[in-house]
């Protein structure tokens, strides 16, 4: 079967490869063929490799997908069904439909002169120079099998350019929607460039719309320029047949700041993969990720910070909350390089088992080459505080109400991080009504409800 | 320098070869290599029952079908495991040096240093040191007041031939030869070691240690030591010394088995200095050991303390097995790394019964080019309630050019479980050594009291005697660190 995994997609990316070529750019399809002979070689990750431990890869891609090589436009128009606004919140709104940049731009939907917001298949044969400079030049492909994977079949997604020095004041938003009549694979590539000191805010929800079994890659590439400013927040809600493998790869140059934050509130299996390296003095980056999961949901972050040069600094901070069956599991590594002197690393990982079936693996580890730093990790798996529980009755709260309580507080401490009030309202209420039940399954866009 | 004991010495190591005790007539080495004829000839030589026999074929026979692995965080070079002789008498003397005034005087320093008797320099630099050494009469009387209580502490072989039941028992039930690449090497060729068994309601009366058993110091390369606390006894294990370690043998994959039954209490305290190669990084020890125990009992209680200066590449994980409701382990551990020396080593803490509690402190010093790693699991099964974990690591680095690493895995799959882990890395801060300098103590002893405070939450569950030698140690192994 492992073997068979591997063999239908070699088969058909043999077969098809023109095809796909000719249904993207030229930009995209110059690193396939490495990306190929690295699929070859890699073949999918199993849980004897160290880095995919909890997640078995392999399992997930086995069965038959449906893959829109064709590129057919599926008849959706999203503002039908979603209006995606976060109350008090403007947004400059944008959809991908499964892989496919959606054209239909929203009105209210306007960017400062110079930033380009669009279909990455559209913009590398617009700017063909610029997508060449940065495309696949983080996501190495003879690393990780499915950055190799994405890489061969991606054929559209998102390109975001903010040109030096500008800043663009209203966040966007990009939506990704899954939509299909059978069981459906989806290979998404979004490409971020910053230039020096420009500042911008993403966030990116990801929404299933469709009761099949949906596999969807991603791959991420963050270039932020010196002193420029970066948030992404990644929201997710799908329901329990996704799976998603998202690899996001960032750079930071010198004194840039960079947030990012990744929720998932609902989901069937996922793997988030992030890659951060610190290549210029002064660099910060804040990473924070929260998960509630139950039922048989599966959350497996995968972090590396890399600290190249000295006077860095990393935050990051992960939250579990794990009900029912949920398997959660963090890999967090921070690596400061020889010479690295003065990096502040801070990393944190606090967990909620609330069942005996859930489960929880964590590994924060720490890989320090030099002497002046100040490194420090820490991780917990446990309940809520009895003596909390215990005050929280004597002033009349009930027991549940209690547990709930105390359960948004650990929560919201890595809501508290987003850099967007509104947001931060919006997540506060939509964390609340997760834990109450109220957001049983992906309605639509949960976001506007 | 005494001299007086230094005459009587050379006048008897003289005598000695005058009547022809001399090494040539015990040199029993088999040749290099390893297979099952090795295997077969090191049972017969040591003339072994047919079962011990079988358990060493099956570990070889598994040992064939892996592969040695690769995960650790470590640059080894790699092993020809057939340029090894499997087998040497452990009665044979080796070649040392005739008298005091041979004996490296690098050496001697570091004695000074540790402040070692004078008995117990010329044991550890390989003389022959029986008639010197009042060990016969401290053997004896250490072995009568054992026997009294009905503790057994022998070689295994020797155990091997007086209580087979209990060794067939216990030999391979924690530390199965399926375990690992090395436990299978060493179930297939393991050349002696040490067994103590202590009865129900014993408390053994005094500190254990190989020291102490004269065949101990020449044990070979693959030692095997199996310890059974039977119910409500209590005892406390040494294993090495202080002193600096000479040794022939490059690899050493020993195997550590600790059965800890209702309500006992076993404390096993390592200090580790084999030789660590030189400056630059050449020779040295490979110290590559599984060492595990077993709270099998309810209430039971195993307690690893360890001290890692030496070894040129140190890759083990004295682990607990959490098995008896109530049970309780601990690590505490302090490694020091320096020059080119490697360490990745931690514990497991394994929690099968309810209400089981662990705590791991784990010091890291590297100094030097050394790369340092804490690795370490904490498991906690499914009918595991109310277990509880407590685990630090802390790293202290000195220099620019070493390396201090944590991997801690945690899987939790019981939502009763508490289970912290706290981590910091840090250097000695110039405050620190300045205000040291300004009262008048220079810098690199000032690090040996700063390093020997960050350590002491470690050295304070030492054995009293250890504890002091340990100290000096710390100091010793960083020697040269700093400045």
């Amino acid at each position: 079967m492992n073997m068979k995994a591997e063999q239908q997609y070699i088969d058909l990316f043999t077969q098809y490869e023109g095809l796909i070529c000719r249904q993207s750019a030229e930009a995209l399809n110059t690193p396939r063929a490495k990306a190929f002979a690295d699929f070859e070689k890699l073949g999918f990750p199993t849980r004897k490799q160290e880095k995919y431990k909890y997640t078995e890869a392999d399992k997930f891609f086995a069965p038959d997908y449906g893959l829109n090589l064709n590129r057919l436009e599926f008849p959706v128009n999203p503002y039908e069904v979603f209006k995606c606004d976060v109350p008090n919140m403007s947004t400059s709104l944008y959809f991908v439909v499964n892989d496919s940049f959606d054209k239909h731009v929203h009105p209210s939907s306007r960017l400062p002169e110079g930033v380009v917001f669009g279909s990455l298949k559209d913009m590398a044969l617009a700017y063909p120079e610029l997508v060449k400079k940065f495309y696949g030049k983080l996501a190495d492909t003879s690393e990780d099998a499915i950055t190799a994977f994405n890489t061969m079949f991606t054929q559209d997604g998102v390109l975001m350019y903010v040109p030096e020095n500008t800043v663009v004041e209203r966040p966007i938003q990009l939506v990704n929607i899954l939509r299909a009549d059978v069981d459906f694979m989806v290979n998404r590539r979004v490409l971020i460039i910053l230039g020096d000191g420009a500042q911008a805010k993403l966030l990116m929800c990801d929404h299933a719309m469709d009761e099949v079994n949906f596999l969807a890659t991603q791959v991420i590439e963050v270039f932020v320029g010196k002193d420029a400013v970066f948030d992404l927040y990644e929201l997710e809600e799908n329901h329990n047949s996704t799976v998603r493998f998202s690899n996001l790869y960032v750079r930071q140059e010198a004194g840039s700041n960079v947030l990012l934050n990744g929720m998932t509130l609902h989901n069937g299996t996922t793997r988030n993969t992030t890659k951060v390296l610190l290549a210029g003095r002064g660099a910060e980056i804040n990473l924070c990720g929260m998960a509630i999961a139950d039922k048989n949901e599966q959350v497996d972050n995968n972090t590396f910070i890399d600290h190249l040069v000295p006077d860095c600094t990393s935050n990051e901070l992960f939250k579990y909350v794990l009900d029912d069956q949920a398997v959660g599991a963090f890999a967090g590594k921070v690596l400061v390089r020889e010479g690295a002197q003065h990096t502040v690393s801070q990393q944190t990982n606090r967990n909620l088992c609330a069942t005996r079936e859930s489960r929880m693996y964590t590994q924060p580890q720490l890989e320090i080459y030099a002497d002046d730093v100040k490194c420090s990790h820490g991780a917990t798996v446990g309940q809520l505080d009895e003596n909390a529980l215990f005050y929280m009755q004597q002033r009349g709260i009930s027991v549940k109400e209690a547990r709930l309580l105390l359960m948004f507080a650990f929560v919201n401490e890595v809501v508290d991080h987003i850099r967007m009030d509104a947001l931060k309202d919006r997540l506060h209420l939509l964390v609340e009504k997760r834990f109450r039940g109220e957001l049983n399954k992906c309605q639509g866009c949960a976001i506007c409800k | 320098m005494q001299i007086e004991p230094n005459k009587y010495v050379k006048e008897l190591t003289q005598e000695k070869y005058k009547y022809g005790f001399t090494t040539d007539i015990h040199t029993d080495i088999i040749e290099k290599g390893l297979n099952e004829e090795v295997v077969r000839l090191i049972s017969s030589k040591k003339g072994e029952p047919d079962w011990l026999l079988e358990f060493r074929l099956k570990a070889f026979r598994y040992w064939q079908t892996l592969e040695m692995p690769e995960w650790a965080h470590l640059n080894i070079p790699e092993i020809d495991y057939q340029a090894i002789s499997y087998y040497a008498d452990p009665t044979r003397k080796k070649e040392g040096p005739k008298s005091v005034d041979d004996i490296d005087p690098e050496l001697l320093r570091t004695f000074d240093k540790l402040g070692i008797p004078l008995e117990e320099r010329l044991a550890l630099s390989g003389m022959a040191v029986d008639a010197v050494m009042d060990s016969v009469s401290v053997k004896t009387t250490f072995k009568e007041t054992l026997m009294e209580k009905g503790i057994i502490f022998c070689s295994i072989s020797e155990a091997v031939r007086e209580h087979p039941d209990l060794v067939r028992k216990y030999l391979g039930s924690v530390v199965g030869y399926r375990d690992n690449f090395f436990a299978a090497l060493n179930s297939a060729v393991f050349s002696d070691g040490s067994f103590v068994y202590i009865p129900k309601g014993v408390r053994c009366p005094m500190e254990l240690s190989t020291y102490f058993r004269i065949n101990a110091a020449n044990t070979g390369q693959f030692e095997r030591t199996l310890i059974i606390a039977d119910d409500d006894s209590y005892v406390s294990y040494l294993e090495g010394c202080t002193a600096p370690m000479r040794d022939e043998n490059q690899l050493h994959a020993a195997i550590v088995e600790i059965v800890v039954l209702d309500r006992a209490e076993v404390k096993y305290s390592t200090v580790q200095n084999w030789y660590p190669g030189d400056a630059e990084g050449k020779g040295g020890v490979y110290n590559f050991v599984t060492k595990r125990g077993n709270c099998k009992g309810i209430g039971s209680k195993l307690s690893w303390t360890q001290v890692e200066t030496g070894s040129a590449i140190t890759w083990k994980y004295p682990s607990c097995i959490l098995t008896g409701d109530n049970s309780t382990a601990e690590f505490y551990s302090v490694a020091v790394t320096n020059n080119f020396q490697q360490a990745d080593t931690g514990t497991k803490m394994i929690h099968l019964g309810k209400n089981t509690r662990s705590t791991i402190v784990s010091k890291g010093i590297s100094a030097g080019r050394s790369q340092n790693s804490y690795r370490g699991l904490v498991r906690v099964s499914e009918r595991a309630d109310n277990a509880r974990n407590y685990s630090q690591c802390d790293s202290l680095l000195l220099g620019s050019r070493c390396g201090a690493h944590t991997f801690p895995y945690m899987d939790i799959h019981n939502e009763t479980a508490v289970v912290e882990h706290e981590a910091t890395t840090s250097k000695i801060s110039e405050d620190q050594i300045f205000y040291c300098n300004q009262r008048g103590i220079p810098t690199e002893d000032a690090v040996g009291l700063i390093v020997n405070g960050y350590a002491k939450e470690v050295l304070n569950k030492l054995p009293m005697e250890f504890a002091v030698e340990a100290q000096k140690l710390l100091s010793v192994s960083l020697e040269g660190s700093v400045g």
